[in-house]
Protein backbone atom coordinates (compact mmCIF):
# COMPACT_ATOMS: atom_id res chain seq x y z
CA UNK A 1 0.00 0.00 0.00
CA UNK A 2 1.27 3.33 -0.64
CA UNK A 3 -0.12 7.16 -0.66
CA UNK A 4 1.16 9.56 -3.36
CA UNK A 5 0.49 13.36 -3.08
CA UNK A 6 2.04 16.57 -4.35
CA UNK A 7 2.47 18.99 -1.73
CA UNK A 8 4.65 22.50 -1.58
CA UNK A 9 5.99 21.68 -4.80
CA UNK A 10 7.08 18.04 -3.88
CA UNK A 11 6.08 14.88 -5.33
CA UNK A 12 6.14 12.66 -2.08
CA UNK A 13 5.33 9.01 -1.66
CA UNK A 14 4.68 7.19 1.70
CA UNK A 15 5.17 3.52 1.36
CA UNK A 16 2.74 2.38 4.11
CA UNK A 17 4.19 -0.33 5.61
CA UNK A 18 7.96 0.24 5.79
CA UNK A 19 7.63 3.35 6.25
CA UNK A 20 10.16 4.40 3.88
CA UNK A 21 9.48 7.72 2.14
CA UNK A 22 10.56 8.87 -1.45
CA UNK A 23 10.65 12.03 -3.48
CA UNK A 24 10.03 11.71 -6.56
CA UNK A 25 9.89 12.88 -10.32
CA UNK A 26 7.01 13.34 -12.30
CA UNK A 27 7.93 10.91 -14.47
CA UNK A 28 7.66 8.15 -11.59
CA UNK A 29 4.98 9.55 -10.06
CA UNK A 30 2.82 9.09 -13.35
CA UNK A 31 4.02 5.62 -13.44
CA UNK A 32 3.00 4.81 -10.01
CA UNK A 33 -0.18 6.77 -10.79
CA UNK A 34 -0.82 4.10 -14.04
CA UNK A 35 0.44 1.06 -12.04
CA UNK A 36 -2.09 1.81 -8.98
CA UNK A 37 -2.36 0.53 -5.24
CA UNK A 38 -0.93 -3.12 -5.78
CA UNK A 39 2.05 -3.68 -7.56
CA UNK A 40 2.98 -7.14 -8.23
CA UNK A 41 6.72 -7.64 -9.78
CA UNK A 42 5.49 -11.20 -11.60
CA UNK A 43 2.88 -8.86 -14.30
CA UNK A 44 3.56 -7.72 -17.26
CA UNK A 45 3.93 -3.72 -17.03
CA UNK A 46 5.56 -3.14 -20.55
CA UNK A 47 2.26 -1.16 -21.76
CA UNK A 48 2.44 0.93 -18.99
CA UNK A 49 5.60 1.85 -19.19
CA UNK A 50 5.16 2.55 -23.16
CA UNK A 51 2.20 4.99 -22.29
CA UNK A 52 4.42 6.96 -19.70
CA UNK A 53 7.33 7.10 -22.39
CA UNK A 54 5.10 8.89 -24.89
CA UNK A 55 5.17 11.80 -22.05
CA UNK A 56 8.52 11.70 -21.39
CA UNK A 57 11.23 9.18 -23.51
CA UNK A 58 10.61 5.60 -23.28
CA UNK A 59 14.50 5.52 -21.79
CA UNK A 60 12.95 7.53 -18.46
CA UNK A 61 10.35 5.16 -18.24
CA UNK A 62 12.09 2.49 -18.52
CA UNK A 63 14.79 3.76 -16.14
CA UNK A 64 11.91 4.73 -13.49
CA UNK A 65 10.27 1.06 -13.91
CA UNK A 66 13.75 -0.31 -12.93
CA UNK A 67 14.26 2.17 -10.29
CA UNK A 68 10.84 0.93 -8.73
CA UNK A 69 11.18 -2.73 -8.94
CA UNK A 70 14.47 -2.13 -6.78
CA UNK A 71 12.84 -0.22 -4.66
CA UNK A 72 10.15 -3.04 -4.15
CA UNK A 73 12.48 -5.73 -3.90
CA UNK A 74 14.57 -3.45 -1.13
CA UNK A 75 10.69 -3.61 0.55
CA UNK A 76 10.57 0.15 0.45
CA UNK A 77 7.87 0.13 -1.83
CA UNK A 78 4.76 -1.55 -2.76
CA UNK A 79 5.60 -3.36 0.60
CA UNK A 80 2.99 -6.15 1.71
CA UNK A 81 1.55 -5.76 5.72
CA UNK A 82 3.57 -7.74 7.78
CA UNK A 83 2.05 -6.46 11.06
CA UNK A 84 -1.48 -8.05 10.80
CA UNK A 85 -0.15 -11.31 12.01
CA UNK A 86 1.40 -9.77 14.62
CA UNK A 87 -1.64 -7.76 15.35
CA UNK A 88 -3.82 -10.99 15.34
CA UNK A 89 -1.34 -12.61 18.18
CA UNK A 90 -1.80 -9.25 20.03
CA UNK A 91 -1.87 -10.33 23.25
CA UNK A 92 -0.39 -7.03 25.35
CA UNK A 93 -0.54 -7.76 28.64
CA UNK A 94 0.14 -4.08 29.45
CA UNK A 95 0.82 -2.63 33.00
CA UNK A 96 -0.30 0.42 34.16
CA UNK A 97 2.75 3.29 33.68
CA UNK A 98 1.00 6.38 33.30
CA UNK A 99 -1.13 8.22 35.14
CA UNK A 100 -3.30 11.48 34.90
CA UNK A 101 -3.55 13.18 38.53
CA UNK A 102 -7.09 14.84 38.15
CA UNK A 103 -5.39 17.10 41.13
CA UNK A 104 -8.15 19.68 41.16
CA UNK A 105 -11.49 19.46 40.02
CA UNK A 106 -11.79 23.07 39.74
CA UNK A 107 -10.68 26.09 38.00
CA UNK A 108 -10.03 29.80 38.02
CA UNK A 109 -10.96 30.13 34.19
CA UNK A 110 -14.44 29.44 32.39
CA UNK A 111 -12.77 28.39 29.05
CA UNK A 112 -16.42 28.11 27.12
CA UNK A 113 -14.72 25.02 24.82
CA UNK A 114 -13.62 23.19 27.84
CA UNK A 115 -14.55 19.00 27.99
CA UNK A 116 -13.70 19.19 31.61
CA UNK A 117 -17.31 21.16 32.46
CA UNK A 118 -15.13 24.09 33.39
CA UNK A 119 -13.44 21.79 35.91
CA UNK A 120 -16.57 20.08 37.62
CA UNK A 121 -16.09 17.03 35.15
CA UNK A 122 -19.64 16.59 35.48
CA UNK A 123 -19.07 16.28 39.30
CA UNK A 124 -18.74 18.68 41.63
CA UNK A 125 -15.81 21.35 42.22
CA UNK A 126 -13.14 19.63 44.75
CA UNK A 127 -9.05 18.99 45.27
CA UNK A 128 -7.17 15.79 45.92
CA UNK A 129 -6.09 15.01 49.08
CA UNK A 130 -2.37 14.10 49.93
CA UNK A 131 -4.01 10.98 50.94
CA UNK A 132 -5.19 9.90 47.88
CA UNK A 133 -1.98 11.61 45.74
CA UNK A 134 -0.03 8.97 47.74
CA UNK A 135 -2.23 6.20 47.23
CA UNK A 136 -2.09 6.94 43.96
CA UNK A 137 1.37 6.25 43.34
CA UNK A 138 1.25 3.29 45.78
CA UNK A 139 -1.31 1.95 42.90
CA UNK A 140 1.01 2.94 39.52
CA UNK A 141 3.81 1.20 41.63
CA UNK A 142 1.98 -2.13 42.48
CA UNK A 143 0.69 -1.94 39.23
CA UNK A 144 3.61 -0.86 36.73
CA UNK A 145 5.60 -4.91 36.65
CA UNK A 146 8.93 -4.09 35.85
CA UNK A 147 8.58 -1.24 33.96
CA UNK A 148 10.96 1.52 35.89
CA UNK A 149 9.82 4.59 33.89
CA UNK A 150 6.85 5.89 35.54
CA UNK A 151 4.56 8.72 34.38
CA UNK A 152 2.76 11.67 36.39
CA UNK A 153 0.94 13.87 34.65
CA UNK A 154 -0.85 16.72 36.95
CA UNK A 155 -4.24 18.11 35.29
CA UNK A 156 -7.60 19.33 36.27
CA UNK A 157 -9.39 21.90 36.43
CA UNK A 158 -6.23 23.49 37.22
CA UNK A 159 -3.77 22.23 39.06
CA UNK A 160 -1.62 25.50 40.57
CA UNK A 161 -4.96 25.20 42.63
CA UNK A 162 -3.83 22.65 44.85
CA UNK A 163 0.03 23.28 44.35
CA UNK A 164 0.70 21.95 47.98
CA UNK A 165 -0.84 18.87 47.54
CA UNK A 166 1.21 18.33 43.78
CA UNK A 167 4.62 19.09 45.47
CA UNK A 168 3.65 16.61 48.42
CA UNK A 169 2.37 13.85 45.97
CA UNK A 170 5.96 15.04 43.99
CA UNK A 171 8.15 14.36 46.74
CA UNK A 172 5.99 11.01 48.25
CA UNK A 173 6.76 9.76 44.36
CA UNK A 174 10.50 10.52 44.40
CA UNK A 175 11.21 8.90 47.82
CA UNK A 176 8.82 5.92 46.58
CA UNK A 177 10.82 5.85 43.49
CA UNK A 178 13.90 4.96 45.04
CA UNK A 179 13.40 2.51 47.41
CA UNK A 180 10.83 0.46 44.26
CA UNK A 181 13.38 1.21 41.38
CA UNK A 182 10.73 3.19 39.41
CA UNK A 183 12.17 6.97 37.61
CA UNK A 184 9.39 9.07 38.10
CA UNK A 185 8.74 11.75 35.57
CA UNK A 186 6.36 14.08 36.10
CA UNK A 187 4.77 16.52 33.88
CA UNK A 188 2.25 19.72 34.24
CA UNK A 189 -0.44 21.29 32.48
CA UNK A 190 -1.50 24.53 33.25
CA UNK A 191 -3.85 27.96 32.87
CA UNK A 192 -0.77 29.98 34.11
CA UNK A 193 -3.63 32.06 36.09
CA UNK A 194 -1.75 31.37 39.80
CA UNK A 195 1.91 30.81 38.25
CA UNK A 196 4.71 32.87 40.26
CA UNK A 197 8.08 32.18 40.85
CA UNK A 198 8.24 29.53 43.75
CA UNK A 199 5.66 27.51 41.26
CA UNK A 200 8.10 28.15 38.61
CA UNK A 201 10.81 27.09 40.34
CA UNK A 202 9.26 24.10 41.92
CA UNK A 203 8.22 23.09 38.28
CA UNK A 204 11.54 23.73 36.93
CA UNK A 205 13.41 21.40 38.95
CA UNK A 206 10.74 18.47 39.04
CA UNK A 207 8.99 18.45 35.93
CA UNK A 208 10.28 17.05 32.93
CA UNK A 209 7.45 19.05 30.58
CA UNK A 210 4.95 21.40 31.58
CA UNK A 211 1.95 22.30 29.31
CA UNK A 212 0.73 25.87 29.40
CA UNK A 213 -2.97 26.56 28.03
CA UNK A 214 -2.70 29.76 25.42
CA UNK A 215 -4.91 29.80 22.14
CA UNK A 216 -2.90 32.49 20.30
CA UNK A 217 -3.87 36.00 19.32
CA UNK A 218 -5.05 38.27 22.02
CA UNK A 219 -8.54 37.94 20.09
CA UNK A 220 -8.83 33.82 19.82
CA UNK A 221 -7.56 33.31 23.46
CA UNK A 222 -9.88 35.92 25.23
CA UNK A 223 -12.87 34.48 22.84
CA UNK A 224 -12.79 31.83 24.71
CA UNK A 225 -10.58 31.54 27.54
CA UNK A 226 -12.10 33.77 30.04
CA UNK A 227 -12.29 34.26 33.73
CA UNK A 228 -15.24 34.11 35.69
CA UNK A 229 -16.46 37.96 35.37
CA UNK A 230 -15.85 37.34 31.67
CA UNK A 231 -12.94 38.85 31.16
CA UNK A 232 -10.20 37.32 29.11
CA UNK A 233 -6.84 35.78 30.37
CA UNK A 234 -4.58 36.65 27.45
CA UNK A 235 -2.92 39.84 29.62
CA UNK A 236 -2.23 38.04 32.80
CA UNK A 237 -0.73 34.84 31.46
CA UNK A 238 1.29 35.62 28.36
CA UNK A 239 4.11 37.16 30.44
CA UNK A 240 4.28 34.27 32.72
CA UNK A 241 4.74 31.67 29.86
CA UNK A 242 7.31 33.77 28.70
CA UNK A 243 8.98 34.14 31.45
CA UNK A 244 8.62 30.00 32.41
CA UNK A 245 9.36 29.18 28.40
CA UNK A 246 12.84 31.38 28.73
CA UNK A 247 13.57 29.95 32.50
CA UNK A 248 13.27 26.35 30.99
CA UNK A 249 15.95 27.58 27.47
CA UNK A 250 12.54 27.41 25.35
CA UNK A 251 12.61 23.67 25.91
CA UNK A 252 10.88 20.69 27.79
CA UNK A 253 7.54 22.70 27.33
CA UNK A 254 4.56 23.39 24.73
CA UNK A 255 2.29 27.06 24.55
CA UNK A 256 -0.93 24.75 24.04
CA UNK A 257 -3.85 25.76 22.45
CA UNK A 258 -7.33 24.64 20.85
CA UNK A 259 -8.56 26.23 17.55
CA UNK A 260 -12.66 26.29 17.08
CA UNK A 261 -14.81 27.17 14.17
CA UNK A 262 -14.51 30.64 15.48
CA UNK A 263 -10.53 30.93 14.61
CA UNK A 264 -10.52 28.78 11.44
CA UNK A 265 -7.46 30.79 10.72
CA UNK A 266 -5.77 28.74 13.50
CA UNK A 267 -2.26 29.10 11.50
CA UNK A 268 -2.02 33.24 12.08
CA UNK A 269 -2.72 31.70 16.26
CA UNK A 270 0.17 29.36 16.22
CA UNK A 271 2.68 32.15 14.60
CA UNK A 272 1.41 34.91 17.24
CA UNK A 273 2.56 32.26 19.61
CA UNK A 274 6.06 32.09 17.58
CA UNK A 275 6.16 35.68 16.97
CA UNK A 276 6.13 35.78 21.02
CA UNK A 277 9.21 34.00 20.97
CA UNK A 278 7.95 30.39 21.83
CA UNK A 279 9.99 27.49 20.06
CA UNK A 280 7.42 24.83 21.77
CA UNK A 281 4.07 25.48 20.33
CA UNK A 282 0.90 22.93 19.68
CA UNK A 283 -2.54 23.91 18.69
CA UNK A 284 -5.91 21.19 18.70
CA UNK A 285 -8.69 21.34 17.18
CA UNK A 286 -11.83 21.62 19.68
CA UNK A 287 -13.17 18.60 20.58
CA UNK A 288 -16.73 19.69 21.16
CA UNK A 289 -21.16 17.98 20.20
CA UNK A 290 -22.18 19.81 17.07
CA UNK A 291 -24.90 21.78 18.77
CA UNK A 292 -22.13 24.15 19.89
CA UNK A 293 -21.62 27.24 17.43
CA UNK A 294 -17.76 26.73 17.76
CA UNK A 295 -17.82 23.17 16.90
CA UNK A 296 -15.49 22.07 14.17
CA UNK A 297 -18.17 20.16 11.28
CA UNK A 298 -17.51 18.74 7.62
CA UNK A 299 -18.35 22.11 6.35
CA UNK A 300 -15.02 23.55 7.66
CA UNK A 301 -12.63 20.43 6.41
CA UNK A 302 -11.57 22.40 3.12
CA UNK A 303 -10.52 25.60 5.26
CA UNK A 304 -9.22 23.43 7.79
CA UNK A 305 -7.08 21.39 5.43
CA UNK A 306 -5.80 24.18 3.73
CA UNK A 307 -4.77 25.99 6.90
CA UNK A 308 -2.45 23.43 7.78
CA UNK A 309 -0.62 23.66 4.42
CA UNK A 310 -0.64 27.23 5.25
CA UNK A 311 1.10 26.71 8.70
CA UNK A 312 3.41 24.25 6.45
CA UNK A 313 4.22 26.74 4.48
CA UNK A 314 4.87 29.82 7.11
CA UNK A 315 6.85 26.78 9.41
CA UNK A 316 9.24 25.90 6.78
CA UNK A 317 9.65 29.83 5.71
CA UNK A 318 10.76 30.34 9.45
CA UNK A 319 13.46 27.71 9.37
CA UNK A 320 14.35 29.16 5.86
CA UNK A 321 14.69 32.47 7.95
CA UNK A 322 16.77 30.86 10.34
CA UNK A 323 14.12 31.40 12.90
CA UNK A 324 12.88 27.55 13.57
CA UNK A 325 9.92 26.77 15.96
CA UNK A 326 8.26 23.43 16.36
CA UNK A 327 4.97 22.75 16.14
CA UNK A 328 3.45 19.48 17.95
CA UNK A 329 1.43 17.65 14.70
CA UNK A 330 4.31 18.39 12.76
CA UNK A 331 7.34 16.59 14.71
CA UNK A 332 7.58 13.42 12.97
CA UNK A 333 10.91 11.53 13.51
CA UNK A 334 11.45 9.31 10.25
CA UNK A 335 14.34 7.19 11.30
CA UNK A 336 14.05 7.00 14.96
CA UNK A 337 10.28 7.24 15.58
CA UNK A 338 8.04 4.58 17.85
CA UNK A 339 8.31 1.04 17.57
CA UNK A 340 5.65 -0.40 15.20
CA UNK A 341 3.96 -2.42 18.73
CA UNK A 342 4.01 1.53 19.82
CA UNK A 343 2.04 2.91 16.90
CA UNK A 344 -0.37 -0.32 16.81
CA UNK A 345 -1.74 0.47 20.08
CA UNK A 346 -1.47 4.17 20.60
CA UNK A 347 -1.46 6.31 23.72
CA UNK A 348 -1.93 3.40 26.06
CA UNK A 349 -5.29 4.84 27.66
CA UNK A 350 -7.28 2.17 29.70
CA UNK A 351 -4.54 -0.49 30.20
CA UNK A 352 -0.82 1.78 30.25
CA UNK A 353 -2.66 5.23 30.91
CA UNK A 354 -5.54 5.91 33.46
CA UNK A 355 -6.62 8.98 35.10
CA UNK A 356 -7.30 9.48 38.69
CA UNK A 357 -10.07 11.78 39.96
CA UNK A 358 -9.92 13.97 43.24
CA UNK A 359 -11.75 10.74 44.95
CA UNK A 360 -9.32 8.16 44.24
CA UNK A 361 -11.21 6.28 41.51
CA UNK A 362 -9.72 5.28 38.61
CA UNK A 363 -10.96 6.11 34.73
CA UNK A 364 -9.17 5.12 31.61
CA UNK A 365 -8.54 8.57 30.21
CA UNK A 366 -8.54 12.22 31.49
CA UNK A 367 -11.68 12.23 28.88
CA UNK A 368 -13.43 9.75 30.35
CA UNK A 369 -13.94 10.90 33.88
CA UNK A 370 -17.18 11.64 35.17
CA UNK A 371 -18.75 8.83 32.36
CA UNK A 372 -19.22 6.22 35.31
CA UNK A 373 -19.73 3.47 33.04
CA UNK A 374 -16.15 3.81 32.60
CA UNK A 375 -15.02 3.98 36.15
CA UNK A 376 -12.54 0.93 36.62
CA UNK A 377 -12.42 1.13 40.31
CA UNK A 378 -10.50 3.19 42.95
CA UNK A 379 -6.40 3.97 43.82
CA UNK A 380 -7.75 3.83 47.88
CA UNK A 381 -9.01 0.10 47.18
CA UNK A 382 -6.60 -1.24 45.26
CA UNK A 383 -9.36 -2.31 42.68
CA UNK A 384 -9.02 -2.25 38.81
CA UNK A 385 -11.49 -3.66 36.36
CA UNK A 386 -9.74 -5.37 34.44
CA UNK A 387 -12.34 -6.04 31.76
CA UNK A 388 -12.68 -2.66 31.15
CA UNK A 389 -8.54 -2.89 30.80
CA UNK A 390 -9.04 -5.65 28.45
CA UNK A 391 -11.29 -4.04 26.07
CA UNK A 392 -8.62 -0.81 25.55
CA UNK A 393 -5.50 -3.24 25.82
CA UNK A 394 -7.34 -5.06 22.61
CA UNK A 395 -8.29 -2.23 20.62
CA UNK A 396 -5.48 -1.39 17.95
CA UNK A 397 -5.05 -0.40 14.60
CA UNK A 398 -6.21 -3.79 13.25
CA UNK A 399 -9.47 -3.89 15.50
CA UNK A 400 -10.89 -0.60 13.78
CA UNK A 401 -11.83 -1.05 10.41
CA UNK A 402 -11.89 2.05 9.47
CA UNK A 403 -8.22 2.11 9.46
CA UNK A 404 -7.69 -0.39 7.16
CA UNK A 405 -7.17 1.77 3.94
CA UNK A 406 -5.79 4.46 5.75
CA UNK A 407 -2.18 5.89 4.69
CA UNK A 408 -1.83 7.57 8.23
CA UNK A 409 -2.63 4.63 10.62
CA UNK A 410 0.79 3.91 12.32
CA UNK A 411 1.34 7.97 12.68
CA UNK A 412 -1.63 7.81 15.07
CA UNK A 413 -2.27 4.39 15.84
CA UNK A 414 -6.24 4.71 15.49
CA UNK A 415 -7.00 7.74 16.95
CA UNK A 416 -8.57 9.10 20.22
CA UNK A 417 -10.58 6.05 21.75
CA UNK A 418 -12.15 9.05 24.25
CA UNK A 419 -13.50 10.96 20.83
CA UNK A 420 -14.04 7.36 19.03
CA UNK A 421 -16.47 6.85 22.16
CA UNK A 422 -17.94 10.30 22.35
CA UNK A 423 -18.84 10.58 19.05
CA UNK A 424 -20.04 6.83 17.80
CA UNK A 425 -20.22 5.19 20.96
CA UNK A 426 -17.61 2.66 20.30
CA UNK A 427 -13.37 2.63 21.40
CA UNK A 428 -12.56 1.16 17.96
CA UNK A 429 -14.56 3.68 15.65
CA UNK A 430 -12.44 6.31 15.04
CA UNK A 431 -13.78 9.92 14.97
CA UNK A 432 -14.44 10.52 11.19
CA UNK A 433 -13.11 14.53 11.50
CA UNK A 434 -10.03 13.93 13.55
CA UNK A 435 -9.66 11.53 11.18
CA UNK A 436 -9.19 13.86 8.36
CA UNK A 437 -7.31 16.20 10.74
CA UNK A 438 -4.60 13.70 11.24
CA UNK A 439 -4.29 12.79 7.35
CA UNK A 440 -3.52 16.80 6.59
CA UNK A 441 -0.88 17.00 9.42
CA UNK A 442 0.43 13.67 8.21
CA UNK A 443 1.11 14.85 4.54
CA UNK A 444 2.28 18.18 5.77
CA UNK A 445 4.44 16.50 8.21
CA UNK A 446 5.92 14.32 6.20
CA UNK A 447 6.63 17.62 3.39
CA UNK A 448 8.10 19.55 6.12
CA UNK A 449 10.65 16.18 6.98
CA UNK A 450 11.79 16.60 3.38
CA UNK A 451 12.53 19.99 2.52
CA UNK A 452 14.53 20.11 5.88
CA UNK A 453 16.28 16.87 4.81
CA UNK A 454 16.85 18.52 1.07
CA UNK A 455 17.35 21.65 2.23
CA UNK A 456 19.88 20.94 5.64
CA UNK A 457 17.25 22.68 7.53
CA UNK A 458 17.30 22.61 11.47
CA UNK B 1 19.80 9.13 -14.01
CA UNK B 2 17.87 9.15 -10.81
CA UNK B 3 13.75 9.46 -10.52
CA UNK B 4 13.73 9.23 -6.92
CA UNK B 5 15.12 10.34 -3.55
CA UNK B 6 14.77 7.85 -0.43
CA UNK B 7 14.59 10.33 2.57
CA UNK B 8 14.60 7.44 4.77
CA UNK B 9 14.65 3.36 5.24
CA UNK B 10 12.21 0.93 6.11
CA UNK B 11 12.28 2.10 9.75
CA UNK B 12 9.01 0.27 10.43
CA UNK B 13 9.93 -3.13 9.54
CA UNK B 14 13.00 -3.21 11.46
CA UNK B 15 11.30 -1.74 14.40
CA UNK B 16 9.37 -4.89 14.84
CA UNK B 17 13.17 -6.22 16.73
CA UNK B 18 13.26 -3.46 18.90
CA UNK B 19 9.53 -3.36 19.68
CA UNK B 20 7.14 -3.32 23.15
CA UNK B 21 9.43 -2.35 25.46
CA UNK B 22 6.72 -0.06 26.85
CA UNK B 23 9.47 2.20 28.08
CA UNK B 24 8.53 5.16 26.08
CA UNK B 25 6.13 8.34 26.85
CA UNK B 26 2.43 7.99 27.20
CA UNK B 27 1.50 9.85 24.00
CA UNK B 28 -0.91 12.14 26.14
CA UNK B 29 1.28 13.19 28.62
CA UNK B 30 3.12 15.71 25.88
CA UNK B 31 0.66 18.26 24.34
CA UNK B 32 -2.22 16.75 22.71
CA UNK B 33 -4.84 15.67 25.36
CA UNK B 34 -7.57 15.78 23.23
CA UNK B 35 -6.48 13.54 20.07
CA UNK B 36 -3.77 11.23 19.47
CA UNK B 37 -0.49 11.42 17.67
CA UNK B 38 2.58 8.93 18.00
CA UNK B 39 4.74 9.45 15.06
CA UNK B 40 6.69 12.24 17.07
CA UNK B 41 7.06 10.19 20.29
CA UNK B 42 10.55 9.02 21.32
CA UNK B 43 12.12 5.63 21.51
CA UNK B 44 13.84 4.85 24.56
CA UNK B 45 16.27 2.72 23.69
CA UNK B 46 16.95 4.84 20.77
CA UNK B 47 17.08 8.28 23.04
CA UNK B 48 20.27 6.85 24.99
Amino acid sequence: MIHKYKLMDLNIVLDVYSGAVHIVDDVFYDLLDKIGESFDKSQDYSNIIAEVGKKCSQKEAEESFSELCRLNSEGQLYTEDFYAELAQKWNKKSVVKALCLHVAHDCNLRCKYCFADTGEFQGHRCLMSAEVGRAAIDFVIKNSGSRKNIEIDYFGGQPLMNFDVVKEITEYAKLRGKDSGKNFRFTITTNGILLNDKIKEYINENMSNVVLSLDGRKSTNDRMRVRLDGSGSYDAIVPKFIDIANSRNQDNYYVRGTFTAENLNFADDVMHMADLGFLQTSVEPVVAPESESWALKDEHLDIIKAEYEKLAKLYIDRRREGKPFNFFHFMIDLDQGPCIVKRLSGCGAGHEYVAVTPEGDIYPCHQFVGNTDFKMGSVLTGEFDENIKSKFEKSNVYTKPDCEKCFAKFYCSGGCSANAYNFNKDINKPYRLACEFERKRVECAIAIEAIKAMEGLD
Amino acid sequence: MTHVKTLNKAVLKESVKRGGCGECQTSCQSACKTSCTVANQKCEQLKK
